[in-house]
């Protein structure tokens, strides 16, 4: 548990004390030392470089978390997938049911079986991807979200903004597409002095931007949480006195819960994200909407 | 939380806005999820897919198969109790069949047995008629003449007594006996 706290600390202590204390005390000195409260900030998400600083190749915490994550996912399913055989054994079998959990309730629920076959490659990996890169935020020694930071859920987002204009250009042709998303059919003409232009930032910005900030926010938010109870832990039993001591009981209980409460929001926005684009997908096939 | 967010933006400098992606940011996004994309959709899923095929091919042949037996079953159960309704049958027409002829036999036999036994009396009757009519024709020839030898001999003693007339007669009788028996 002290682990956890403490590299959730790495990212909160300001870079100055940080070297001093290593420098003077070593590891524990470091890890039990006392200072002043500093609250998280958007400094969280910026740490320093690793490799590469400055170069559009840089490497901090946060894209090797990335990386972590991506090789760890690919590596589980491939283990699984090399050793797939017909009848299942227990691992197999948890991929099975996340996979046809993604076929079942998303992709036939929305698209339908015949159309959902087209697209349920790309989102069930959209799906497993995003809740492994959410979920970094409560693995200890990763410790932050993967898609905390715009980057990550903006690509994803792209992709899904590409397929599903691709997808509507390549049923209905580019101008009938058009037509169809600026100028719904049903309403009265004067209603397209209003609902062009909100279709229209509808289907070209505010999908994919609400896609990506969702996402983001959302990770953003439950790391800061995290760290706030954690920082607020070590704090309280370090330097407090007396009784305010044990508020810092309240705060790690608080921690660990708003921890398994992560884990669940890691599964919701990947679900909501992959629901969406499932959505979106759906819309632009659709005959008339 | 919001306030140190404010707090570090209003401070300025260099507090990044953070929804702007900075360039390494994008960079390794797009390189982390295109590899995960490239081996899930180009490799695992596919993978994970044929399996899935496979299994669902298998039990679709499993369930095929004994379907067949199914169907083979049934066909055999039914062309089995049809041979047993036919047995049965047929072993009903012929129970019925010597259960006529049984009777046609012992009808028969009773009317034979009839016939004989009327054959049988007839003959019995024609012999006692045969030898009846024997009899009285021999009766007929001697009863005359042995009146004749009796007329004689009672003429022939003296008929004083009783007593001499019955020792007559039985002597006359026993020597008739005798020569039957002689006969």
């Amino acid at each position: 548990m002290f682990r956890l706290v403490a590299t959730a600390l790495t990212a909160v202590s300001p870079e100055s004390d940080h070297g001093a204390d290593d420098a003077s005390e070593g590891f524990f000195g470091w890890l039990f030392s006392s200072g002043a409260f500093h609250p998280p900030t958007i400094q969280e998400f910026y740490p320093d470089a690793v490799f590469f600083d400055g170069t559009i190749f840089e490497v901090n915490r946060i894209m090797a978390v990335r990386v972590i994550a991506a090789i760890v996912l690919v590596a589980i399913f491939a283990v699984v997938a090399s050793r797939a055989r017909v009848v299942p054994r227990r691992g197999q079998a948890l991929v099975e049911i996340v996979l046809d959990f993604i076929r079942v309730q998303v992709v036939e629920e929305v698209l339908g079986k015949k159309e959902g076959q087209r697209y349920l490659a790309f989102l069930t990996t959209l799906f497993v991807a995003i809740f492994f890169f959410n979920v970094t935020g409560v693995v200890p020694f990763l410790n932050i979200s993967a898609t905390a930071l715009i980057g990550l859920p903006l690509v994803m987002a792209a992709w899904v903004y590409v397929m599903y204009l691709g997808a509507g250009v390549g049923k209905h042709g580019f101008w009938r597409y058009l037509r169809m998303s600026l100028f719904p059919s049903g309403v009265p003409w004067w209603a397209y002095i209003i609902l062009t232009p909100i279709e229209f930032l509808q289907v070209f910005l505010i999908r994919p931007a609400t896609l990506t900030l969702r996402l983001t926010a959302n990770m953003m938010a439950g790391h800061l949480l995290l760290v706030l109870c954690f920082a607020g832990t070590h704090v309280l039993f370090f330097e407090a006195t007396g009784a305010v001591r044990a508020v810092g009981a309240l705060s790690l209980t608080a921690g660990l819960v708003f921890s398994l409460f992560e884990i669940f929001v890691a599964l919701l926005q990947a679900y909501i994200f992959v629901m969406l684009s499932a959505v979106y997908l759906n819309l632009a096939l659709a005959d008339e909407h | 939380m919001m306030t140190s967010l404010l707090r570090s933006a209003a401070e300025g400098e260099s507090a990044p806005n953070p929804l702007l992606p900075s360039n390494y940011d994008l960079l390794w996004s797009f390189v982390v999820f295109t590899f995960i994309a490239i081996a899930f959709m180009r490799w695992i899923l596919p993978k994970l897919q044929t399996i899935l095929d496979q299994r669902a091919e298998m039990i679709e042949g499993k369930i095929a198969k004994a379907e067949a037996a199914q169907r083979e079953a049934s066909v055999a159960l039914e062309e089995y109790t049809q041979q047993l309704i036919e047995a049965r049958q047929d072993a009903a027409r012929i129970r019925e069949e010597a259960r006529v002829q049984a009777t046609r036999i012992l009808e028969a036999a009773r009317e034979q047995a009839v016939e004989d036994s009327r054959h049988v009396t007839e003959n019995a009757k024609k012999q006692i008629n045969a030898e009846k009519q024997q009899a009285i024709i021999a009766l007929r020839s001697e009863v005359g003449v042995l009146a004749v030898e009796l007329a004689s001999r009672v003429v022939g003693e003296a008929l004083d007594d009783e007593a001499r007339q019955r020792r007559v007669v039985d002597a006359f009788l026993s020597e008739l006996e005798a020569s039957e028996v002689k006969d």
